[in-house]
Parts: structure tokens; sequence; C-alpha cells
């Protein structure tokens, strides 16, 4: 409204929480999720229903003959399914706080860093890792790494183990960001 | 007596929705600030992580212990351990060059960040491809290194759950001292206006580089 402070018009970000604080609280809302639930929280379960949508929608014949991606469209509709909603809540939770803590911004991250074509094709390939391999470990940092370890699984603390070692090497040999 | 089981809409969305904002507001949105975690400037992911880990380890245990939980009630990922290795590897990686993992990148586009769609682009080709090759040498892989005897360490080893839950308690105060220091001696960790502004050259400088002081600031 006023002209003459338009250069700063956009308020300021508010800060992140602190570690400790951030980290209490989600916790308590991974723990909260085991009594409601009797399970943990996750992501790649519906990136993987999705997936399987997505073939079942432009490739039904070889979506359904596939061994992994078959029996999640044998039964009905694969994005019926509780993880669909978390990760829809997910987003709404992301962008309600993003808004809130005027955080908000439109932006390619890493564009300034390393240049819009290298983060593309960084964006990209980091995904189809992780992807892969929370197929194979069945399961991501939050579905086996986070939740997994809540329940004192052996094999979350063997994924969070390779997954921080990897993850040091690798960003000292790639600059994806 | 829990858990409810519940596994209707209100309660994914509920969870969902409460994960989402709890990640935003440690700035788990931000690739840079994700990263900085891989270049030792910045410790939130394990901080934060490690913290909740132990908070609901210690809740559940506790509730257990009280008879509010049922004993066995809650499910726990099964100890394929090959996989749990390999699947740690690759997602660590692809974390380390995407800038996020599978959850906060939704956290990511709903933050405004396009590159975070490109990586969730990536994430269903990857689940392609890994679908397109799955057959008996994947399963193979995926079935190995079992831990028959059990999944947790009290079932497999006989080590008991409040002694886990002591060393990860020590673990994290070790995360806390550690961080902290490295934190100290580097740049810091990546500030929400630095977030924001995307990331940039200071923002991804590693904290200590194998060269000399300077030598990657080009």
């Amino acid at each position: 409204m006023n002209t003459q402070s338009s250069p700063a018009r956009s308020p300021r970000p508010q800060p992140f929480w602190p570690p400790l604080a951030a980290g209490v609280a989600l916790g308590l809302v991974l723990l909260l999720t085991f009594l409601w639930t009797g399970h943990g929280l996750g992501a790649t379960g519906a990136s993987t229903r999705f997936t399987a949508w997505l073939g079942e929608a432009i490739a039904p014949a070889a979506t359904s003959a596939n061994a992994y991606l078959g029996p999640m469209v044998d039964g009905g509709n694969p994005l019926k399914s509780w993880i669909s909603w978390q990760v829809v809540g997910v987003a709404i939770g992301a962008l309600v706080s993003a808004f809130l803590a005027g955080r908000f911004r439109v932006q390619l991250d890493g564009a300034r860093s390393v240049g819009t074509p290298r983060r593309l094709v960084a964006a990209l390939a980091g995904g189809l890792l992780a992807g892969f391999g929370a197929r194979v470990a069945a399961g991501c940092t939050s579905g086996l790494g986070l939740s997994g370890a809540a329940t004192l699984a052996i094999a979350a603390f063997v994924f969070l183990g390779t997954f921080f070692v990897a993850g040091l090497v690798a960003s000292r040999l790639f600059r994806g960001i | 007596m829990f858990p409810l089981d519940d596994a209707g809409l209100w309660s994914g969305l509920v969870c969902g929705a409460l994960f989402g904002f709890v990640l935003e507001r440690a700035g788990f949105g931000s690739p840079c600030k994700l990263t900085g975690q891989f270049r030792l400037t910045d410790w939130s992911v394990l901080k934060v992580m490690f913290t909740a880990i132990v908070v609901a380890a210690a809740g559940l245990w506790a509730l257990r212990l009280a008879g509010v939980v049922a004993e066995g009630a809650v499910y726990v990922p099964t100890s394929f351990l090959a996989a749990a290795a390999i699947g740690g590897v690759l997602v660590g990686i692809g974390f380390a060059v995407g800038g996020y993992c599978p959850g906060t990148s939704v956290v990511g586009l709903f933050s405004g960040r396009l590159d975070a769609a490109v990586f969730l682009v990536g994430l269903v080709l990857g689940t392609v491809v890994f679908a397109g090759l799955y057959g008996p040498a994947i399963e193979a892989v995926m079935g190995a290194w079992e831990v028959d005897a059990g999944d947790t360490f009290s079932e497999a080893w006989g080590v008991s759950d409040g002694l886990v839950l002591a060393v990860m308690a020590a673990a994290l105060v070790g995360v806390f001292v550690l961080g902290g220091r490295l934190e100290r001696a580097s740049r810091g960790p990546v500030s929400a206006d630095e977030a924001v502004a995307g990331a940039d050259a200071a923002t991804t400088r590693t904290a200590f580089p194998n060269d000399a002081p300077g030598a990657n600031a080009h």
C-alpha cells in the first residue's frame, strides 16, 4: 500500500525452530502417529503407489503384468491408502507453515550456486537414486530411518549408518546444490 | 489400550500435516540446509532426527512398560540388513546429490521450490526402474543378511531396550556437542533468511575442504 517502501515490502522470514525444539516436536508427532495408527510416518509408500497408479493410467497391461507394481493395482485404486493421505497432509502442513512464517518463495533452489542445468540434472538424478534405493530398503529416511529407529529396529540403524556415510562421501565427490 | 490401528483418512491427514509443519519449521524444506549436514556445516538434520528418535522411542518404551501400549502391537521393520544397507547408500547419495530425501522433497515443493518437483519426478522414475528390474535377483538381495533371531536388538541379541535407549541418549548428546563444535568451526547453520534466498556459494561451502582455505571459493 505504501509505494515508497515497496522494495522491502515482503515480510522478513521468521527464524527456524531450534533443532532441539523441532526434534522434540517431531518425536511427539511420531509418537502420536504410532499410538493412533500402530505404525510410523513415511513418504515413499505414497510415491510407489502413485507410480503404480500412473502406470495403470499410461500402460495398464504392462503395469498389471509387472511383478512389483501388479499386485498394487490388482486390488483397485493403489492410491486408496493411509500413506497417500499422510503425504497430502505433509504438503498441507508444509504449505501452512511456510506461509505463516513468511518462508514461501517460488524458486529453483540451487540455480544460484551451481547453475540451472546442473541443478535440474542433480535433482532428477538424486530423486532417481533415492527412489530406487527406497524400494530396495522398503523404506526411506522417514519410513525406515526415523520410524524404524523409534521401534529400536536393527535395520533402521543399518540404514541410517550407510545413509550418512554415503551422503558424506557423495557430497565431496559431486556438487548438486 | 493403544495403538488404535486407525487406517483412515483423518489420522493420515492430521499426522501428515503435523509432520510437514514440523519439518518446515525445522528448515527441512531447504536443500542447502539439509545437505549442510553432509558438508558438516549444519548439523540440524542429525540433531532433529536423533532427538525425535529418542523422544519417540523412550515414549513407546515407557508406555509399553506402563501397559498403555500393547506388547508387539507396533510395526517394526524386518531386519533385512543387506536391503537396509544398500538402500541407505542409495538414498544417502540421492540426498547429497539431489538435495532432498523423499519426505523433505514434498516439504521443499510446498515451500515453493521447483527443484523439489524435479526430485519427485526422479523419485517416480527410480520406482519405475526398480519395478522394471524387479525379479529373483533383486528379491535375493533384498532378503539377504536377515537376522533370523529377531528385528530389534533385544529380540536378536538380548540387549535390553533400556540399554539401547541409554546408548541412543548418549549418542544424542554426542551429536549436539560434536555438531555444535563443527558448526562453530565452520560457517555454521543455514538461517531462514539464507534458506529463503536460496543456495549460493557461501551457504554451500564445505566445512573442511581438502585443499587450503579458500581454494574451493571459485
